[in-house]
């Protein structure tokens, strides 16, 4: 069977807010250990797609989901499925960077404590080990108890990806997460993406077309809820099928 | 006219309409501290009152309503905790939770008189639980609950919704994300809510005076036997609070300083209250700070 080699597989996927369709029939599939960008003009369902992936858009009243998800080939809108533990791993980046109000620390170490873990040495070590992987240490190593709240944007996106990564996903989603940025902190954190590719997949939605062809191997193209084309980010970009995909790209519209 | 004097009016009327409001509070304040705290002394403060001669204090008043107090706090928390959890962050929005936001809204608009009097016919009548500290309590806590569970659903529903995101994205379930993020977060609005609410519960009379009685039986204060009717610790012992003794003297009291033991009572609630008030400033404040580790 094919299916085990995809670590994600979304099949004729439909999303409705209320009566309005959202998302128009998707399907796609995610290889593991690659980056793939969703892109698209604001709007086109980019993001409401990537939510669909670890189910945050169940936080939303209202919202129908037709079609099928599959997490290395569980459907995960089975009422079996866990979401807790789905989330474990299939962490999430967002937009906005949102760490909680505590220290450094201890944003980093929330999910190990409440998952059980009590081995203080342990979380110290993983802590240190995901702020390191997260290139923001040498940032915060000298205030690790100070509030997360009184760092740069970039470093607290950069806490929250630690954040993340400290609870050991295996699949890691992003939600523009440098487009709140300057242009130096987007790419430290563009460059600490690629490193991270080597032990977890990525999907990331980017309105940075620059971006999406610098870091992903794989490009998506939404547009009015309708996926129009997908394939390697370098065919995406210099040979698309479809004309709407290359008049967005080359700027003509979105 | 042009708009540069329009504005500079604008900005006189409403100098004035504040400088009103801020005098007719301070010139209160300061009547009624002019009038009351002459009369205060260790002697006032500790000594229990008297009915037909001069001297006597308010200290059983002012133990009863410290008392009262924690147990109303004590009643009343934990369910506008829960009411407030439940609305903010489960609740769906629907006729449903409006209906119980409107419920709310009505019960915190109903004049403490007829709380008193609802608490008088269930509590004290219904219950058989007489003129007591529990009936207050109760009734004090129906006269809570509303504006309590409003306070603290607010400084939950403050707490942005990427923060109830980043702890369901991490991993955490529902009731997780509540006790560990959320509710951690709006631990200052919440202990704020709850101290200027006490300031509230201290200075309420006409619900107590048909739930915790009008007498203050003479308490014992090495009887911590809460069976006893001389145990300060006794709830079901009528328990005239503060604010219900100064009523009580100026609408029946008979011994003849009536008027100086009315003033110095007088003070030391609006004492009480402004601490409060001072207290859930500073407190808020600081744990602001201390949450936030800023």
């Amino acid at each position: 069977m094919v299916t085990n080699e995809k670590i994600i597989e979304t099949n004729d996927v439909h999303l409705y807010y209320g009566k309005n369709e959202a998302l128009k029939g998707i399907t796609l599939d995610f290889n593991p250990n690659e980056i793939t960008a969703l892109i698209g003009p604001s709007g086109c369902g980019k993001s409401t797609y990537l939510r669909t992936l670890n189910r945050m858009n169940d936080l939303i009243q209202d919202v129908t989901i037709t079609g099928q998800v599959k997490y290395k080939g569980k459907d995960i809108y089975s009422p079996k499925m866990d979401t807790v533990e789905l989330r474990k791993k299939i962490g999430m980046v967002f937009q906005q960077p949102n760490p909680f109000p505590f220290s450094v620390f201890d944003n980093v170490a929330y999910g190990l404590r409440i998952s059980g873990m009590k081995d203080k040495q342990k979380i110290q070590h993983i802590v240190e080990e995901s702020l390191k992987k997260a290139a923001v240490w040498d940032d915060v190593k000298d205030k690790l108890h100070d509030s997360a709240l009184a760092l740069s944007g970039g470093q607290q996106q950069r806490v929250c990806i630690a954040r993340v990564i400290a609870i050991e996903p295996e699949i890691i989603l992003l939600d523009e997460p440098t487009s709140a940025l300057d242009p130096v902190s987007s790419g430290k954190i563009e460059n600490m993406l690629l490193e991270l590719k080597e032990n977890y997949t990525m999907i990331m939605v980017t309105h940075n077309m620059q971006q999406a062809s610098r870091i992903s191997d794989n490009t998506a193209f939404f547009l009015q809820g309708h996926l129009i084309e997908h394939g390697k980010t370098r065919q995406i970009f210099t040979n698309p099928t479809q004309q709407e995909t290359e008049d967005y790209i080359s700027g003509r519209f979105g | 006219m042009n708009p540069k004097k329009v504005d500079k009016i604008a900005v006189g009327v409403i100098y004035a309409m504040s400088g009103v409001i801020v005098l007719i509070l301070a010139s209160l304040l300061l009547f009624i501290l002019w009038r009351g705290l002459p009369q205060i002394s260790w002697e006032f403060l500790t000594a229990p009152a008297k009915s037909f001669q001069v001297g006597g204090g308010v200290g059983i008043q002012l133990f009863n309503s410290f008392y009262l107090l924690l147990l109303t706090m004590l009643i009343s928390t934990p369910l506008a905790l829960g009411a407030a959890i439940y609305l903010s962050e489960y609740a769906k929005q629907n006729w449903m939770t409006d209906f119980v936001r409107t419920a709310i809204e009505v019960l915190s608009s109903l004049p403490s008189v007829v709380v008193g009097l609802f608490g008088f016919l269930i509590f004290v009548i219904q219950f058989d639980f007489g003129f007591s500290i529990l009936s207050g309590a109760l009734a004090l806590t129906i006269f809570n609950l509303p504006l309590l569970t409003r306070t603290i659903e607010d400084s939950l529903q403050a707490i942005p919704a990427t923060q109830r995101e980043a702890g369901l994205a991490l991993g955490l379930s529902r009731w997780e994300t509540v006790t560990r993020v959320i509710l951690p977060a709006a631990l200052p609005g919440i202990i704020t809510g709850m101290i200027l609410a006490a300031g509230r519960i201290f200075g309420e009379a006409a619900a107590l005076i048909y739930t915790a009685g009008q007498s203050a039986p003479a308490l014992d204060f090495t009887n911590w036997n809460p069976q006893s009717i001389t145990s300060p610790l006794n709830i079901f012992r009528p328990a005239e609070t503060l604010a219900v003794h100064i009523w009580k003297i100026n609408s029946e009291g008979v011994m003849p300083d009536g008027a100086e033991v009315s003033a110095g009572a007088s003070a030391v609630l609006i004492i009480a209250v402004m601490l409060f008030n001072l207290g859930s400033r500073y407190l808020g404040r600081k744990l602001q700070k201390k949450a936030t580790s800023a």
